[in-house]
């Protein structure tokens, strides 16, 4: 019995250790990055307030309940000789830890209030609604993000940027610290200007997603079929990475976002280049190609948009996503592979990628798997075929 | 001459059936049914906790080094519907089946036959559902959410998750007919309602709990296999649908199950706590309210787990105030918990153990549930690891803390030998101690920005991941010597005979019964007085 005895209590003291340390540095950790982040934008302050206000109102009452229980625990041990009360209720105190509480949750509940209120329905400090001074649509694929900068016509994907793409495959032989920024770097950032009202569309076009920059303060689900609206304004320049939140998928760890926010006159001029490059897509779409150009670039464009499922080898990862190599579709007739392409197949995951894609770039993409492999169609799509089925 | 061997017989108490078949295949016997749900329980746990070894295998460092991505969503949709459906669940559902019977005095559940049906339902839905890891294209993926449109991706592992499902629904939905049946009809006299311990309460309620929402969650399933098959288009926007709709029904059957994931522990907890307070349960008929409270408002805060999903502004705010009352009921039961060990004269055996530590980090994991229901503040920490971290705080640390204490305590009832308290002991603080290095980095993980459910992570979040994975291995491990002091307590090896009473500050009809429990109690009425139950005494 003695044994026992000894043996619990120095349990105890361990648990006890364990359970201090755990809150010393549960404090000393809320200034460190481990932290919520503070962010960038207003709303990403008031949610690390929210945050923290919260977590010290729990530490309190942990440390309150906590101290009671384990106070007891060395007072109130039969090892002592304390014989137990008989006590089972008492209307008073039960009254009060009732009504303490929700005193509590109702201070809690009018700066949280306040905080939805500025994210759902914004105002300026005289109550006035916010103006948004641009609008950007964020669509979510299986496993990138599409840009559409509504006024500018600006439109363009971004995806995992391929050395990260690289070092994350199995027996990639790549130590992921030696990547910058591992799995949160894209080929294209979003870009947008320091110090104003945007107002972002989320959509999707498969399955649901989640577009989050943690220094903004807040993620949103991107629906098929709906959209939905949240803000920001950023106050630093800077570049910003978050990631999908919401899973959606095989390659749901491998769609960062990144947020490039530049100075205004820098966005002025990013956009113009960007419509100069709008341009020379436009007349790549309408050229003709010679078939060495369309396998060329199309074996550029499978790597980056197709390979994730069917696969570099054109072997695919059956059934979800079927093989290309011997495919009936790839080695039967041009049109039907390009419908295929264009506006994909219901009830699968293979997307509609007339909306994604530039019309070269699909003929192209298809062209090389027509030529590629084992595959015996060897023909070749032009943009304008292209273009024949997507107007069809 | 057949008078004399009828009545010999109807004395013959301990009489079993001969025969594994006999006996355990086309058992009606509660106690056998128990001992069934327990051992598949525990089985379910060492399988799923095995999925969730490769799982903290694979986040051990960055990069992938075991498995493919696809693989490792199945991996954690797989761990999550074990645990839920085929661990916590028929763990409870054995208790129940074990000790309400002999607590309200009443020889066996109310159907026996049923009874039997609605366990032996459960290996085949978890041999199909299991099975799908053989199949082409795998196991589910998409979460134990089962989110269109990304559910119906996953091709025809949809069909028997979904069977799987309604199999299982239809053996809770026996399981918790048969509680309310034996609770309402079956306690014996001078057992009134507010004389019931407060596990059986806490069954009482989670059963209607599971009637009211297990029908909404095979509708939800059975709305997938006819948008998969049959072209309806309830989730396909494309088709007039909306997936976000399948959220909508998920979380009002979603919420309420993790209810019934942790009000039976609740009950557990207000049995062992005064026993080794030696003193009576504090505020047992606000414990009884509370646990009502608590079951009613799990059917108005579903949507507390879609605030980024795009709802209007007074459907956040409702479901943020909503979710903000709980806190109120559950509160007062930790208080309550806490004045029961006050001024008592406390020792601590392993349940008691157990039953400390629920408190402590279910609280903990009550503080997270409280942070997440900040609308504004939870468009960061949804879909973390943050969130990750609380519902372990609470189905771990709690629910299955609650499960292995309730072993603990009521083991010796059971086989009718002591547990080794020293095995018990090493067995509680290798398993505190670790679960707490698994699970509170995961804290810290979410808030700086790491995502749920990604098989590979940016390098900042390397340190807390390996931490994480040392905590989860130690665990599982902790949780292998488990299923070995299980095992001697029953073969009696290492162990002492338990007495009737087994604790010296046990109070209930349970303790009044011959350890090991006879197979066949209270054949003849169970005399009840109020000495014998733990809250009467004093009011």
């Amino acid at each position: 019995m003695n044994k026992e005895k000894s043996y619990s209590s120095s349990g105890l003291k361990i648990f006890l250790w364990v359970a201090l340390v755990l809150l010393v540095n549960g404090s000393a950790l809320a200034k460190s990055s481990l932290n919520m982040t503070q962010g960038v934008t207003e709303f990403s302050k008031i949610a690390y307030d929210l945050h923290m206000i919260v977590l010290w109102i729990c530490v309190v009452i942990g440390v309150l309940v906590f101290g009671a229980m384990i106070y007891s625990m060395f007072a109130h041990r039969k090892s002592k000789g304390v014989t137990a009360a008989q006590f089972s209720h008492s209307t008073t105190a039960e009254i009060i830890w009732t009504v303490i509480p929700i005193v509590i949750l109702i201070i809690i509940a009018f700066p949280a209030t306040k905080a939805l209120i500025k994210m759902e329905a914004p105002t300026d400090a005289e109550g006035k609604n916010i103006v948004m001074d641009m609008t950007i649509k964020v669509t979510g694929f299986q496993w990138k993000w599409k840009y559409d900068y509504l006024d500018e016509g600006i439109s363009f994907l971004s995806t995992l940027k391929s050395d990260s793409n690289i070092a994350r495959q199995i027996g990639s032989g790549i130590n992921p610290a030696t990547v910058e920024n591992y799995l949160l770097d894209v080929d294209h950032p979003l870009v947008i200007p320091v110090d104003t009202n945007i107002r972002i569309l989320l959509t999707a076009n498969d399955v649901i997603h989640s577009w989050w920059v943690p220094e903004f303060g807040w993620k949103r689900d991107a629906v098929p079929g709906f959209v939905n609206e949240a803000w920001t304004n950023v106050k630093k320049i800077g570049t910003y990475r978050g990631q999908c939140a919401e899973l959606c998928g095989k390659d749901h760890g491998f769609m960062p976002v990144v947020v490039n926010v530049v100075s205004k006159e820098d966005y002025a001029n990013w956009v113009e280049s960007q419509k100069g490059e709008q341009k020379v897509a436009a007349v790549k779409n309408n050229a003709q190609w010679s078939k060495v150009d369309l396998i060329s670039k199309g074996k550029e464009v499978f790597n980056s948009q197709c390979a994730t499922c069917h696969q570099a080898t054109g072997k695919g990862m059956p059934p979800t996503f079927p093989a290309l190599d011997g495919s009936a579709v790839v080695n039967g007739p041009i049109d039907e592979q390009i419908k295929t392409v264009v506006f994909g197949r219901k009830g699968t995951a293979m997307a509609a990628f007339g909306g994604i894609l530039s019309e070269s770039d699909i003929a192209a993409a298809i062209t090389y798997t027509r030529n590629a492999w084992g595959n015996t169609a060897k023909d070749v799509a032009q943009p304008k075929d292209v273009k024949k089925i997507k107007n069809s | 001459m057949s008078h004399a061997e009828t009545h010999s017989h109807d004395h013959d108490h301990d009489h079993k059936p001969k025969g594994f078949v006999k006996r355990w295949l086309m058992t009606t016997n509660h106690k056998d049914i128990g001992t069934l749900y327990l051992i598949f329980s525990l089985t379910m746990f060492i399988f799923g906790g095995a999925l969730a070894m490769i799982i903290r295998l694979e986040l051990f460092q960055p990069g992938l080094q075991f498995v493919q991505p696809e693989f490792f969503n199945q991996l954690t949709t797989m761990h999550a519907l074990i645990m839920v459906f085929g661990a916590v669940m028929p763990a409870f559902v054995g208790f129940a089946n074990w000790m309400i019977p002999i607590m309200i005095g009443a020889p066996d559940m109310a159907l026996p036959r049923m009874n039997n049906w609605s366990f032996w339902i459960l290996p085949f839905a978890f041999t199909m559902l299991a099975s799908t890891f053989f199949m082409d294209g795998g196991a589910p993926a998409a979460g134990w959410t089962l989110y269109p449109p990304l559910v119906l991706q996953g091709g025809h592992n949809l069909a028997f998750a979904v069977f799987a499902i309604h199999m299982l629904g239809i053996s809770s939905i026996m399981g918790a007919i048969n509680v309310i049946a034996t609770i309402m009809n079956m306690r014996a006299p001078n057992m009134g309602y507010l004389k019931m311990p407060l596990f059986v309460w806490t069954w009482l309620i989670t059963a209607f709990l599971l009637i009211a929402v297990m029908p909404v969650f095979a509708g939800a399933v059975t709305m997938l296999l006819t948008d998969h098959y049959f072209g309806t288009s309830f989730f396909n926007a494309a088709g007039g649908g909306d997936p976000v709709l399948f959220q909508h029904i998920f979380w009002f059957f979603g919420h309420p199950e993790v209810y019934i994931m942790i009000l039976p522990s609740f009950g557990i907890i207000s049995e062992i706590i005064p026993t080794f307070a030696r003193k009576p349960l504090f505020g047992y008929v606000s414990m009884v309210y509370a646990t009502a409270g608590i079951a009613f408002l799990s059917f108005i805060v579903w949507a507390h787990h879609m605030f980024s999903v795009g709802m209007p502004l007074g459907g956040e705010l409702f479901f943020m105030y909503a979710t903000f009352l709980i806190s109120i009921p559950t509160g007062v039961k930790v208080f309550n918990w806490v004045s029961t060990m006050w001024k008592g004269s406390m020792t601590f055996e392993t349940p008691m153990l157990w039953s400390i530590a629920f408190i402590i980090l279910f609280t903990i994991g009550g503080f997270s549930g409280l942070m997440l229901a900040i609308a504004p503040a939870d468009f960061q920490y949804h879909d973390t690891y943050f969130v990750v971290a609380h519902f372990h705080y609470v189905l771990v640390t709690g629910a299955v803390f609650a499960i292995i204490g309730g072993v603990y305590y009521w083991i010796p009832k059971w086989t009718g030998n002591m547990y080794s308290e020293r095995l018990g002991k090493i067995h509680f603080w290798w398993s505190v101690i670790s679960v707490n290095v698994l699970f509170f980095p995961q804290h810290f993980l979410g808030l700086a920005g790491m995502p749920r459910r990604i098989p590979d992570y940016s390098v900042q979040f390397a340190n807390w991941n390996m931490w994480s994975s040392i905590g989860g291995f130690a665990f599982g491990l902790a949780q292998i010597f488990f299923c070995i002091i299980v095992w001697r307590t029953i073969k009696g090896k290492g162990t002492s005979k338990a007495t009737d009473r087994v604790w010296e500050g046990a109070k209930g009809l349970e303790w009044f019964i011959p350890s090991p429990a006879p197979h066949h109690t209270f054949q003849d009425g169970a005399p009840v007085n109020d000495e014998h139950l733990a809250h009467v005494s004093s009011h």
